[in-house]
């Protein structure tokens, strides 16, 4: 559906476009006062900005878009505040968010600064206009693109007549995504107001806060009831490299220069110049949590090296796939206490840890946790351990959180063990570190590890046992195409192997397979037909890597 | 950036750092945090705080325990009266029975463990040595449950037993039954009784076992924990306590009927978290002996994270102990933040810095202006003079001080009874109000007046009655000669009887007569009532004559002695005002915080070419904040493709305008790694989550801007 030509709606002549929205105009008349005051609304703006512009090539339908797309612009900010703001203060007061409204509809109307790379005379358009102004139908289309999710959802709503009606006016579009483009179109004129038509660049959310409250629990519901999936249906397969692999990732990062490095240093050495105070307030009782966009690891490392050489201190990366609390008491145990007993559970573990530090009080433990909030240590249990400890009075807690509901996972009883001075350090930072243990799913898991683990097993076998694998990855290999390959069943294999005069009797066979297994080289599937199917649960590049290699050896 | 830290690997999570100087164990004084390169004062400031700190924490371990004394005393009673009780010949008919106290403690979990500590030293003191606290987590199951309470129970058997040294080790896990604890049980009562056979009556030491949080326990547990113990109860007379947050209709709901009959409960109620932070109030915060003073928005910020947020006096001075550092640590002047003499000795010997500092603070400023002129030269010159001014001001801040809590407490006594509490319920409210401008000048204030001016005569006399007591305990003499006025204003109300019970016969007689001298219509009503009412006001009872000058007394007492702290010169030394650093620090949202980085980044890196109209974003901001910006337009899934492109769409308009010149099938690599990072970003924050429900589609996790 996305091949469409680029449709060329964009550059119709003005005239032409006025016609549409005259007709257009007339037949919701017909259908719906409301929308007809909205779509005149939109002509009137239209011809507004066309006096104000001097650029007379823009065509209308880039216009309405322009508008389209800022007035997205306007409403995802206040949006996305008000949503952040009335999920986190239940108190907020309609006076205030008013004052906002307002103060943006001023901002929006006086010229912008940020336009330096702008090309068009418009300075007041913001760099998605631009973008759409001054790009290729199909950029353009991109731009529009993004929205059209919320928009189908919002016709889907309020306009359903509209629908139809646009779809007679507008011209030849087969793929239902054009379709849709063109129904935003007239559709978001409908998002203002006739009040909104003096201010023009008033937010549209503004107009669905004085609507009701209701409106928004509904297009909640709404949102959230249809499970049918209204996106594209594009994949990733359309790129040309559908997949980075890590290294290529790691690599091409490495050479992007990261922007605003000075104002991002000037930010950090602020928040550096509260060392002092956070040792003051660490050794007081109380626990330092840090919280704000960014990395914060390079933040601790530093209060790290530059404040702690005097005292024992351990750090969690609490972002590492498979930290555990066991871990952590250990090193606080065995490393810092260099205590060699071992300990039947965390509670006796804690109690030990509890006594150590009660019987020496001028013993100052500090435990830095990147990431408290880490997929390992949200669990209850694991919180509850690290109150207990950051409650001991000679152990001092300095932590960071990224999630954005990461104070979920304390209640008051550990609020008030925890004892936290929250200390808002935004870094803006990558996340590089952090990061770097997902399996996102847009990187390509490269089979470098699995290679190495084979190799290094492989090596450690017999020639036979090496001959049998050898024998299981080639018919595997050859099996590639088939989509429905399950893996090689027991007889076939053995027969293969005897062939090969690898083996002499099946025990021998199943002997060996049983290694395998062991050393995750392989995988038994029972097939539909109850016989047992082996497979190596590699994928078939570093498979025949493997056999390169090894043919090379 | 450095990229090779030392406490990054791809195979462990955790570093330890020994302290390089482990031999020496040098531990740097915490004193040193708070002195500045040029400032001496720092290690004085931080003793006093430590001080203060200290005052702080014992005086609310006071209260707490004056507070619990009665609920505690109450619940040892009810204790000692079954232990009493198990052998009379009443209790054996109901011999089944455990005797449970139902502690309601309200909501405020984190303070009852306070309150269970000082109940479980109690008992060990008094009653019996045989107490267990379990907590709901550490018993997800019965055995876990029997296991605690026999550790606890037999661990400290021997710490009072030293020669039972070799069963100390603990029953194995096969033999953590109650018939074990029976058995450990009679041969610890058999000795307790041998060693303290003056004592006959006491034959049976109850076990009290405490369930600390009773509705974290799960229902099944505690029943079958109450079912086994109610078959023992004959050999080991178990007593249960629990504590519970909500309401007595908890026990209802966790236990079914055959169960809650097998306990014989009696409720305690404890003292109300809000008579507590009253008790709080009124030690620590108007307290004319406590040097270190909140301001009242400071006051607000706290007393609103404890009414909106959890109802916890601990979280509260804790708040204050932080305002406490907060203000030793950033207010160098704060060294003069202490008892009178002390501060007067500090400061004849101010630094230059110092006196400096004071010449800038705004309240100084303001008493230099109203000071002749050629005062005003010798304060801005003479660091000598400033040195005795500033002792007299200090003086006179101390006195302000002293004069202001008792009045206080007058006007509140005064006003609390009023209907609709125009001034406030509780004492703190008035503070506030008074600290932030002229009392007298709200209307609040001039209702309360209203009201106070037709207050009948035993209620005038009852509420002076109250501010003399307060009165005569003040110190200062001015406040003796407001006691001995208000004395001789009780004095001449009661002496009025007679004539004030004479002119209301009078009245009574009038208002008699209007009634009974014809029908008449309202119109002529209102008018005779308004009459009488001009012709009372003309003529005033001499009981009027004096309320209304106690009235005015009470007034002018307001006028002069409950004006604003901030209005005192060198308030500065003693209040501490930031009340937006305590709601950074103890109350604060952080997604706000994620979200605004994200939206605005503007606010946080002050590069021009990220200022934009309010709702947009430039294209050069942060990847972040762009990929951010565009997932904001999605519903409920995120096409990658499409978000990919919509990225790039917008990278490459910030980059160069002539973007349109690059072959679009072909993705810039470079471009495509910064999205793969942001969204891998975005997902490390929660915004978003990889699904299986559609091919290269990731879920969002909030909801907004759509």
């Amino acid at each position: 559906m996305t091949q469409k030509p680029p449709l060329e709606v964009r550059f119709v002549p003005d005239e032409d476009v006025r016609d549409h929205i005259v007709e257009k105009q007339q037949d919701t008349k017909a259908v719906n006062g409301s929308v007809q005051t909205l779509v005149s609304l939109k002509t009137s703006q239209k011809s507004r900005r066309s006096a104000e512009d001097d650029d007379e090539d823009e065509d209308e339908e880039v216009f309405s878009e322009q508008q389209y797309v800022e007035a997205l612009c306007t409403a995802e900010t206040d949006e996305c505040e008000s949503a952040g703001g009335s999920s986190v203060f239940s108190f907020q007061t309609i006076k205030r968010r008013n004052k906002m409204a307002q103060m943006a509809s001023e901002l929006a109307r006086t010229p912008g600064k940020s336009v330096s790379f702008c090309t068009g005379a418009a300075a007041e358009d913001s760099s998605k206009k631009s973008a759409a102004l001054n790009k290729t139908p199909q950029k353009g289309k991109k731009v529009q693109f993004i929205s059209t999710t919320p928009h189908r959802l919002r016709k889907r709503l309020s306009a359903p007549a509209l629908r139809s009606d646009s779809e007679s006016d507008f011209s030849p579009s087969n793929s239902e995504d054009e379709e849709d483009e063109e129904h935003t179109q007239p559709k978001t004129p409908s998002k203002h107001t006739p009040a909104a038509a003096a201010a023009l660049y008033k937010t549209p959310n503004k107009k669905s806060k004085k609507t009701a409250e209701s409106d928004l629990v509904e297009e909640y519901f709404q949102a959230h009831s249809s499970s049918k999936v209204l996106t594209s249906d594009r994949t990733l397969q359309r790129l040309h490299t559908p997949q980075l692999d890590r290294e290529t990732l790691l690599g091409l990062l490495g050479k992007n220069t990261p922007r605003f490095a000075e104002e991002i240093n000037q930010l950090n050495s602020k928040h550096e110049k509260n060392f002092r105070q956070w040792m003051l307030q660490l050794r007081m009782g109380f626990n330092i949590l840090l919280y704000g966009l960014g990395s914060k690891q390079l933040l601790l490392e530093k209060f790290r090296s530059s404040m702690l050489s005097d005292y024992d201190h351990v750090v969690v990366n609490g972002f590492f796939p498979s930290i555990t609390l066991k871990s952590i008491l250990n090193s606080i145990t065995v490393d810092v206490f260099e205590h060699q007993g071992s300990f039947r559970n965390p509670a006796e573990q804690m109690d030990f840890i509890t006594r150590t530090l009660r019987g020496d009080p001028s013993n100052h433990v500090f435990l830095i946790i990147n990431n408290i909030d880490g997929p390992m240590l949200r669990g209850d249990r694991n919180q509850q351990a690290l109150g207990q400890l950051a409650a001991l009075p000679n152990m001092h807690l300095l932590a960071s959180i990224d999630h954005i509901n990461a104070p979920l996972v304390w209640d008051h009883a550990k609020m008030s063990m925890f004892n936290w001075l929250w200390f808002e350090s935004t870094t803006y930072r990558s996340y590089t570190e952090e990061t770097s243990y997902e399996n996102s799913l847009l990187v390509q898991q490269t089979g470098a590890l699995a290679l190495s683990s084979l190799t290094h097993v492989l090596r450690s076998l017999t020639p036979n046992a090496r001959g049998i694998f050898r024998l299981l990855a080639e018919f595997q290999l050859e099996n590639k195409d088939n989509p429905a390959y399950s893996g090689l069943s027991f007889q076939d294999f053995y027969q293969r192997c005897r062939e090969s005069f690898l083996v002499n009797s099946d025990i021998t066979l199943r002997t060996q397979l049983t290694e395998f297994r062991d050393h995750k080289l392989i995988r038994n599937k029972k097939g539909a037909d109850g016989v047992e199917y082996l497979l190596i649960p590699v994928d078939n590049g570093t498979l025949s890597d493997f056999l390169e290699k090894n043919d090379v050896e | 950036m450095n990229e090779t830290l030392t406490t990054s690997s791809v195979s462990k999570g955790c570093f330890v750092f020994k302290s390089a100087s482990k031999k020496r164990k040098r531990h740097v004084g915490l004193d040193e945090y708070l002195v500045e390169a040029d400032d001496d004062s720092g290690r004085d400031r931080f003793r006093i705080c430590q001080k203060l700190w200290e005052t702080v924490q014992t005086s609310t371990e006071e209260i707490q325990n004056q507070l619990n004394k009665k609920v505690l005393d109450s619940l040892v009673e009810f204790i000692k009266k079954h232990e009493l009780g198990s052998s009379s010949d009443v209790w054996r008919q109901r011999t089944s029975e455990i005797p449970t106290a139902a502690l309601m403690l309200g909501v405020n979990v984190p303070d009852h463990a306070m309150t269970f500590r000082s109940l479980c030293n109690l008992l060990q003191d008094s009653v019996t040595p045989f107490v267990v606290s379990v907590h709901a987590k550490e018993c997800a199951a019965v055995k876990h449950l029997i296991q605690k309470v026999l550790e606890q129970l037999m661990g400290k058997a021997v710490s009072v037993d030293e020669e039972q040294e070799e069963d100390a080790a603990l029953p194995q896990k096969a033999q953590c039954t109650i018939s074990a604890l029976c058995q450990w049980y009679k041969t610890a009562t058999k000795k307790c009784s041998q060693k303290k056979n003056d004592n006959g009556l006491r034959q049976s030491l109850p076990v009290v076992v405490i369930f600390k949080d009773f509705e974290a326990f799960n229902s099944q547990v505690l029943q079958d924990f109450i079912h086994i113990c109610s078959r023992y109860i004959q050999e080991l007379p178990f007593i249960f306590v629990f504590g519970i947050a909500t309401s007595p209709s908890a026990i209802q709901h966790r236990l079914p009927h055959s169960v809650s009959s097998l306990l014989c409960i009696e409720v305690f109620q404890s003292v109300s978290c809000t008579q507590h932070l009253a008790s709080v109030f009124d030690k620590l915060i108007l307290n004319a002996h406590f040097p270190f003073k909140l301001s009242s928005r400071v006051i607000q910020v706290l007393v609103g994270i404890f009414l909106y947020h959890d109802f916890s006096v601990q979280n509260f001075v804790k708040g204050l102990q932080f305002s406490m550092l907060e203000h030793f640590n950033s207010q160098p002047l704060s060294v003069l933040c202490c008892r009178k003499r002390e501060a007067l000795l500090c400061a004849k010997t101010l630094s230059q810095q110092n006196v400096e500092r004071i010449r800038h603070l705004p309240s100084f400023m303001r008493y230099v202006e109203t000071q002749e002129p050629e005062e005003q030269v010798k304060l801005l010159t003479s660091d000598q003079h400033v040195k005795e001014v500033c002792q007299t001001l200090l003086k006179s801040l101390h006195k302000y001080h002293k004069n202001y809590f008792p009045i206080l407490q007058c006007l509140h006594s005064l006003t609390s009874s009023l209907p609709k509490f125009p001034l406030g319920k509780h004492i703190r409210e008035l503070h506030v109000s008074c600290n932030e401008k002229n009392l007298w000048e709200t209307e609040e204030y001039d209702s309360a007046m209203q009201l106070l001016r037709i207050l009948a005569k035993n209620e005038l006399v009852a509420a002076l009655q109250g501010c003399s007591d307060i009165l005569q305990s003040a110190s200062t003499k001015r406040m003796q000669t407001v006691f001995q006025q208000v004395e001789d204003f009780i004095n001449r109300l009661e002496t009025l009887e007679s004539v004030s019970s004479e002119d209301s016969s009078v009245n009574g007689a009038i208002s008699g007569k209007i009634d009974y001298q014809r029908k008449t219509d309202l119109f002529q009503l209102q008018k005779t009532l308004l009459e009488k009412e001009s012709r009372r006001t003309k003529k005033m009872s001499p009981f009027e004559v004096l309320r209304s000058q106690v009235i005015e007394f009470i007034d002018s007492l307001v006028r002069e002695y409950l004006t604003p702290a901030h209005l005192q010169p060198l308030s500065e030394v003693c209040y501490f005002s930031s009340s937006g650093i305590l709601r950074q620090r103890l109350n604060v949202t952080p997604r706000t915080s994620i979200q605004a980085a994200l939206s605005h980044p503007y606010y946080y890196l002050q590069n021009e070419s990220l200022k934009t109209n309010a709702g947009t974003i430039s294209s050069a901001a942060p990847d972040l904040c762009i990929v951010y910006k565009l997932h904001l337009e999605c519903g409920r899934l995120i096409n990658l493709y499409d978000w990919l492109e919509a990225f790039v769409t917008v990278l490459s308009a910030a980059e160069d305008q002539d973007a349109d010149s690059g072959d679009h099938g072909q993705l810039d690599s470079l471009k495509h790694a910064r999205f793969i990072q942001a969204v891998s970003e975005m997902e490390f924050l929660g915004f978003v989550k990889s699904t299986k429900q559609k091919t290269d589609h990731v879920a969002r996790l909030t909801w907004g801007g759509c």
